[in-house]
């Protein structure tokens, strides 16, 4: 453990790895409640197109990014208002942004590599830049849940009662879709585009299965996707083999652990 | 009797239709400070399109809404208002939150935006599991009560926010007949107490035993006051022309 430590690109992955396991498991624990477990996807989809845009127009790829995951997370919020189902609202952006992502790059023959590289992650190229965005926009992040916390968590339980006390649950669930577009926009450098949703979805899965409190399940959450950084990360030093699967791979392997407990335990 | 006072609910020619059908016709009620007031009719009658009407989850087609004097568009203080829904037993029943986390709801609005609950605020939690007498389960999960147990956390909701008036949209289907006795027993205490109750109900028997005010809805709404005994006439109302009355003694 200590080697690794000793390179400060290892020490970049970490402090990234980290930071977006706290955000997207945060995040994640209210989107796999709210059944919205598909959005990190296809909001990371999403981005792609928005990735392809900002090469081909000669943007900073990231901020074209952003820009489409967001708009496409309200248009995603404004569809489910006009009574279009949630998983298909949020399939029609999805294919959007992989259409026009495909398009754009049938269009031009030179940046395929660098594609590459979101497609798949690289969080082992993680430079200072990229990680004072992660962290500006990160600390912004949670600053933002921590403030919506108590409502988030009443209209996650119940929407009606939620509205019924007077929450604004229409802004408060923009407010949600907004900040997972810009978790998936700083999770896509460490582990790519197509694996984007497992630090959503695989640690709030497993800590739901551990039955706890809403706190508890918020901190469970966050520490499942935390370890699987750094044991991933290690793995991936050690075995030299890529990053962001091997964490990916931890983080599926604690599920399936948790799950073979709790399937034992019950017997 | 209670002295009646403030109007706390007023409907005046209020008309709802979803899509085509009118599921609310010209009704007109009010609703004063103090009163116990069961609202009972057949499925589909058009009772919870009343309650959710009063809580501005719906907005009418024509008529006006009161709620404490202030007309609903304006209204802002639901803080006033507790609210237990019909399907308060069949939510989620998997969701991650102790007991104690979801009377905390009835404290997010007075808690105020991005601040965490205060000491006060905890201790009307408490107080609220307390009332309902769920306070030792306090940390239990939601999910892992009986159906009974979890109905009774969703009124200590509702009253954690200390509200002046209590909705209770089918409170007791679902919940164990032998606890509904102690059930009433508590409405009838926190009416005691000053809170207006309204209470939704397809059980005529048990709220003709326990209201002083009869709202019988049938896409229309007749009121009738029977805090000196209930009639065929009060009842037929809304079970037209099926209705046959059966006597309970208790």
């Amino acid at each position: 453990m200590i080697d690794i430590l000793e390179y400060g690109f290892m020490q970049r992955a970490l402090i990234a790895g980290m930071m977006i396991a706290v955000i997207c498991s945060t995040i994640g624990l209210f989107l796999v409640l709210r059944r919205m477990s598909m959005l990190g996807d296809g909001l990371a989809h999403i981005s792609f197109g928005g990735i392809a845009a900002g090469m081909f127009f000669g943007f900073y790829p990231v901020l074209s990014a952003l820009i489409f995951s967001v708009l496409s997370a309200l248009g995603i919020q404004k569809l489910r208002s006009m009574k279009v189902y949630g998983d298909a609202a949020i399939a029609i952006f999805f294919s959007f942004g992989l259409a026009l992502g495909v398009v754009l790059v049938s269009m031009s023959n030179g940046f395929n590599s660098d594609l590459f590289s979101y497609l798949f992650g690289s969080i082992l190229a993680v430079g200072v830049t990229d990680l004072i965005i992660i962290a500006g926009l990160g600390i912004g992040t949670m600053l933002i849940l921590a403030i919506f916390y108590k409502e988030l968590f009443f209209i996650a339980f119940d929407e009606e009662c939620a509205k019924a006390s007077g929450i604004n649950v229409e802004n408060i669930n923009s407010v949600l879709v907004v900040l997972a577009a810009v978790a998936v926009v700083l999770s896509m450098k460490v582990v790519g585009i197509l694996l984007v949703s497992s630090f959503m979805v695989i640690p709030a899965s497993t800590a739901l299965l551990l039955r706890s409190g809403f706190r508890n399940s918020i901190f469970l959450s966050i520490g499942i996707a935390v370890f699987s950084v750094i044991a991933g990360l290690t793995l991936s030093f050690y075995a030299d083999i890529a990053a962001g699967g091997a964490v990916v791979t931890v983080l599926v392997s604690i599920f399936a652990m948790v799950l073979l407990y709790k399937k034992l335990g019950s017997k | 009797m209670h002295t009646l006072g403030e109007r706390i609910v007023d409907f005046k020619n209020v008309n709802f239709s979803f899509g085509s059908g009118l599921a609310v016709e010209n009704v007109s009620f009010s609703i004063s400070k103090g009163e116990f007031v069961g609202m009972i009719g057949p499925n589909g009658s058009g009772k919870s399109t009343i309650v959710k009407l009063m809580l501005h989850l719906l907005n009418p087609d024509s008529g006006k809404i009161m709620l404490f004097g202030t007309d609903i568009q304006q209204f802002a203080d639901w803080k006033k208002i507790g609210y237990v829904p019909q399907k308060a037993t069949f939510f989620d029943q998997n969701f991650p939150a102790t007991v104690f986390e979801v009377v905390s709801m009835g404290r997010f609005a007075n808690a105020g935006l991005g601040k965490p609950l205060s000491q006060n605020d905890k201790e009307h939690v408490i107080d609220a599991l307390r009332q309902v007498g769920m306070l030792e389960y306090a940390k239990r999960r939601i999910g892992d009560l009986s159906g009974g147990q979890q109905q009774r956390v969703f009124i200590a909701r509702a009253l954690a926010t200390k509200p002046e008036l209590l909705i209770l949209d089918e409170p007791t289907v679902g919940v164990d007949s032998r606890i509904q006795h102690s059930f009433y027993q508590l409405l009838k205490k926190l009416n005691k107490a000053g809170i207006t109750l309204i209470l939704v109900s397809h059980d005529v028997g048990v709220v003709s035993r326990n209201v002083s005010k009869l709202l019988c809805v049938n896409r229309k709404v007749n009121v009738h006051d029977i805090s000196n005994g209930i009639s065929k006439a009060d009842l037929t109302c809304a079970y037209y022309p099926e209705f046959e009355m059966v006597p309970h003694h208790h």
